[in-house]
């Protein structure tokens, strides 16, 4: 028997992966030099719980998807423009700032205000997803504090596969050390799981579903509500990137055995 | 049952597909599409509840527009621009450049010919003599850095009064206006196969196939191509787009009109060394170097950075046109060095450009769609300058549109015309396509004649210019018997150096002229394959055909030039084992280079390279 559920999930848009990205000190604080200016994507771990909750709802009947992504307005509306072909969901936008150096604290309180305040959503059908990590400066405890302050105290991190029972309960799958899967079995919702990659193939882009989805789509982002997030007195002491390195050099006639050996001895020697 | 048929499509039209009906279809979006769309949707905004548009597909709703862009996002442009704006402005009478990031007001325009300080470029003995004396009487010309500033800028060239830009934030800013319309859908990363046809009017687009093989097979995931079914198709896919080709397979061009003439445009965006003096707006044109026949550019945006590139024209006639090679002599020329220097790679890119202007225009319109942008030989080669007069072909089409609505008229080849060509013909796009038709002649007899040529048409307005025979673009590339007993041996001496270091025998071709070593820093002068990877982000989604087809296997196995492999702007067309060039979808950025680099033709006209609808590409919306 389907179980009809509501799935939020909470997906914020990240500078797209490819480019190049440079902090630089803004007056607002840390950021990325040009930032409104590069493409931006949805974040890639949230973009899999869209997937999966699209998934979910497909073979549920009844089910529905909102995604709630605090952002720009402006941003949120091109993202939304690639994401909106490959899934069925209603979009709640909050026009908010740019980047993830915000306080994980105030961007949960916004969200969970948000999500609390969706008309029809029924909080004991709801699946509250998210990314376990995120490709934005976030320190990737934000979906925990909105699940908790939505009082949801079922709580997964690193969830690469769900599994509903007839009886509504669902089992879990997390990722855990030695990459292996801890199998957790949940009663029910209300429950919130941040997902690693999952196991779905990105989907097609689909214009009649970019269709469907942008008759509500459009009207949301002209009325998104404006979010102010506090600093909470929040400093950052230092910002930079993962170290990256490149030597590019072309080979032919070497044997794979040969090649790794010298990735090995070059990734010994930094 | 439908009597149309697709074009350029892998599969037989018996597959199960999904088909949707909008008024008005649209494929690719760029400056062309962005007047037509920006036309449409400020008469939406002063009068929603007018008559013309409602739709006729869903009635009680608005006009249904939907636009289909190949490219993963719409700021995914590859072009810096200088525009004069014109037409822009008109449709932003209130412009603010300062709302456009990167983009600036003219501000200084200076025109230089470059010296060759290396003496490895292909110099005639005209211009060699020249450059001899320029040399010797330096002081006295007031050459610097290698470089001889004309004393003013000729009026066709002027850009005075107009904008520096970057045309993927350019595509941004208007996409975003266009979407918070609500009228229109313009859809990213959503390739368009081809048109629907029924015998010669066109009914509306087919997507791409997705879930597919390299070779178009189904695979996993397999999903049809939607038909898009419209009364009224928009074709804005550029130069290279598919839509753009199928049109001209199955109608041909106008009597005298052939598309010969391209070059590829290369560049970088740079940001320039704290200290650097060139003020934001700052625009330069050069040529002479590094080669004679390449035209380069400087152009300042704000924020200290810069878009400085070259165009690579069919008429250079060497096989090995390596612009990424070119493009990084280029910088290093002491007139740019001295200001490029300590500067950082920031965006790169490429991409063709249609160089036959007016005399490369095709069917404007037909039953049931109408041609817009650089496509439909918009481009003015004289003024240099294509991005202001697409907008305002879109512009153009935009008005008629809106007038075929509100008379209730169908969009036939008679009303298109009546409204759309009409406007465009008396518009100063037409009289600058025509002073700028035959500008450009001259250099199929050398870069002094061309130059000569082109002064004349610039400077008489069109009215005197030198004549041409013009051949396809696949007969501009010379053939490898008319090489030189002293090319023949640097082609050794490369051949020799690439077997040596691996690097492509082009590349070791230049070395081999006396082209030096590029000393890369690491964040400026970089390998071509870091340009892929720090400047310009390439990417392509699994699931999709290749979309360069190499047509007949055996003329590619024979051919000595093999063009498309030097002029590959990502290095995405490599030599393979069996002689067969061997082409990789995730490196190519869609210049459509190959589509013109091609020395062999099965059939005469056309090379042998087919350049079909493709998904991916650049991802950089700094260009």
């Amino acid at each position: 028997m389907a179980n009809v559920l509501h799935i939020v999930v909470c997906a914020g848009i990240v500078p797209d992966p490819l480019q190049t990205l440079e902090p630089v000190t803004t007056p607002a604080g840390p950021g990325l030099k040009n930032e409104m200016v590069l493409p931006a994507v949805l974040d890639p771990w949230a973009a899999c719980a869209l997937y999966e909750a699209a998934h979910l709802a497909a073979g549920n009947p009844g089910s529905k998807v909102w995604l709630v992504s605090l952002g720009p307005k402006a941003k949120l509306q091109q993202v939304m423009m690639t994401v909106a072909q490959k899934v069925n969901f209603e979009l709640v936008p909050i026009d908010g700032p740019i980047g993830g150096f915000t306080d994980a604290h105030a961007t949960a309180a916004v969200l969970a205000e948000t999500i609390a305040a969706l008309p029809g959503l029924e909080r004991d059908r709801l699946l509250l997803f998210g990314g376990w990590e995120s490709a934005t400066r976030g320190s990737g405890v934000t979906l925990q504090l909105v699940g908790e302050r939505l009082g949801i105290t079922d709580q997964f991190q690193g969830v690469d596969q769900i599994a509903l029972r007839d009886d509504g309960s669902f089992e879990v799958l997390e990722r855990v050390e030695g990459g292996k899967h801890q199998a957790s079995v949940c009663g029910g919702t209300p429950a919130v799981l941040g997902w690693a990659t999952g196991n779905l193939a990105e989907p097609r882009n689909n214009p009649q579903v970019g269709m469907a989805n942008m008759r509500t789509m459009m009207p949301a982002l002209q009325k998104a509500k404006p979010a102010t997030l506090a600093a909470n007195g929040l400093r950052y002491a230092s910002v930079s990137l993962p170290k990256q390195q490149r030597t590019t050099r072309v080979v032919k006639d070497m044997t794979a055995d040969a090649i790794a050996s010298e990735l090995a001895e070059w990734i010994g020697a930094e | 049952m439908s009597t149309s048929t697709p074009t350029g499509e892998t599969h037989a039209p018996e597959i199960d597909r999904q088909a949707m009906e909008v008024d008005i279809a649209c494929a690719g979006f760029g400056p062309a599409m962005g007047g037509f769309l920006t036309t449409l949707t400020q008469a939406w905004k002063e009068n929603p509840a007018d008559p013309a548009f409602e739709s006729r597909v869903m009635p009680g709703m608005p006009l249904q527009v939907v636009c289909y862009e190949r490219a993963d996002d719409i700021a995914a442009g590859v072009s810096g621009v200088v525009t004069r704006a014109r037409g822009i402005r008109t449709s932003f009478p209130n412009l603010n450049a300062a709302e456009i990031p990167m983009a600036v007001e003219v501000k200084q325009e200076r025109v230089f010919y470059l010296l060759d300080p290396i003496g490895a470029s292909r110099r005639s003995f005209t211009l060699r003599f020249c450059d001899a004396i320029l040399g010797r009487t330096g002081a006295l010309f007031g050459i610097k850095d290698h470089a001889f500033e004309l004393p003013w800028t000729p009026g066709f060239l002027n850009k005075h009064g107009g904008l520096v830009m970057s045309i993927g934030q350019f595509n941004q800013w208007v996409g975003s206006q266009l979407m918070e319309s609500g009228l229109v859908q313009v859809w990213p990363g959503m390739p368009v196969s081809g048109p629907l046809f029924a015998d010669r009017a066109v009914t509306g687009l087919r997507l791409v196939e997705q879930g597919v093989d390299k070779n178009g097979a189904q695979a996993d995931g397999f999903m049809a191509g939607m038909d898009v079914r419209a009364q009224l198709t928009v074709v804005g896919d550029g130069p290279v787009g598919a839509v753009g080709h199928a049109l001209d397979q199955r109608l041909g061009l106008p009597e005298g009109h052939a598309r010969h003439e391209w070059a590829v445009g290369m560049k970088m965006v740079i940001e320039l060394p704290e200290d650097s003096p060139l003020e934001p707006g700052t625009v330069w044109h050069t040529f002479g170097f590094p080669e004679p026949e390449i035209f380069g550019f400087l152009y300042v945006h704000p924020e200290r950075l810069v878009s400085v590139g070259i165009f690579v024209p069919s008429w250079l006639s060497d096989p090995s046109r390596t612009a990424y090679r070119y493009l990084q002599h280029y910088i290093q020329h002491p007139a740019l060095w001295r200001y490029l220097k300590n500067g950082t790679l920031r965006s790169w890119g490429a991409k063709s450009l249609e160089e036959s202007g007016r005399r490369g225009e095709p069917f404007l319109t037909g039953n049931g769609f109408a041609r817009i942008g650089e496509g439909s030989g918009s481009t003015n080669m004289l003024t240099g300058s294509g991005v202001d007069e697409a907008w305002t072909t879109g512009t153009q089409l935009g008005q008629a549109v809106l007038e075929l609505l509100r008379a209730g008229k169908p969009f036939t080849r008679e009303t298109l015309a009546a409204t759309y060509e009409m406007r465009r013909r008396a518009s100063w796009v037409e009289r600058g396509a025509r002073e700028a038709e035959n500008a450009r002649n001259g250099f199929h007899g050398g870069v002094v004649r061309g130059m000569i040529g082109m002064a004349l048409a610039g400077l008489t307005g069109g009215r005197l210019s030198l004549g041409a025979h013009i051949p396809p673009a696949h007969k501009q590339i010379r053939e490898p018997a008319s090489h030189s007993v002293e090319e023949g041996l640097r082609r050794d001496d490369a051949a020799a150096l690439a077997v040596a270091d691996g690097r492509p025998l082009h590349d070791a071709l230049m070395t081999a002229r006396g082209w030096p070593e590029i000393a890369f820093d690491g964040r400026l002068l970089v390998s071509h394959q870091d340009a892929l990877l720090m400047g310009g982000k390439v990417q392509a989604m699994p699931g999709y055909a290749d979309h360069v087809i190499f047509r007949d296997a055996g003329l590619c196995i024979a051919c000595e030039s093999k063009t498309c492999i030097s002029m590959c702007s990502g290095q995405a067309i490599t030599e393979g084992a069996d002689g067969l060039p061997a082409f990789e979808r995730e490196k190519c950025v869609h210049c459509g280079a190959c589509l013109w680099n091609c020395a062999q033709s099965p059939d005469g006209e056309h090379s042998n390279i087919e350049f079909r609808a493709g998904a991916g590409g650049l991802h950089s919306a700094e260009n």
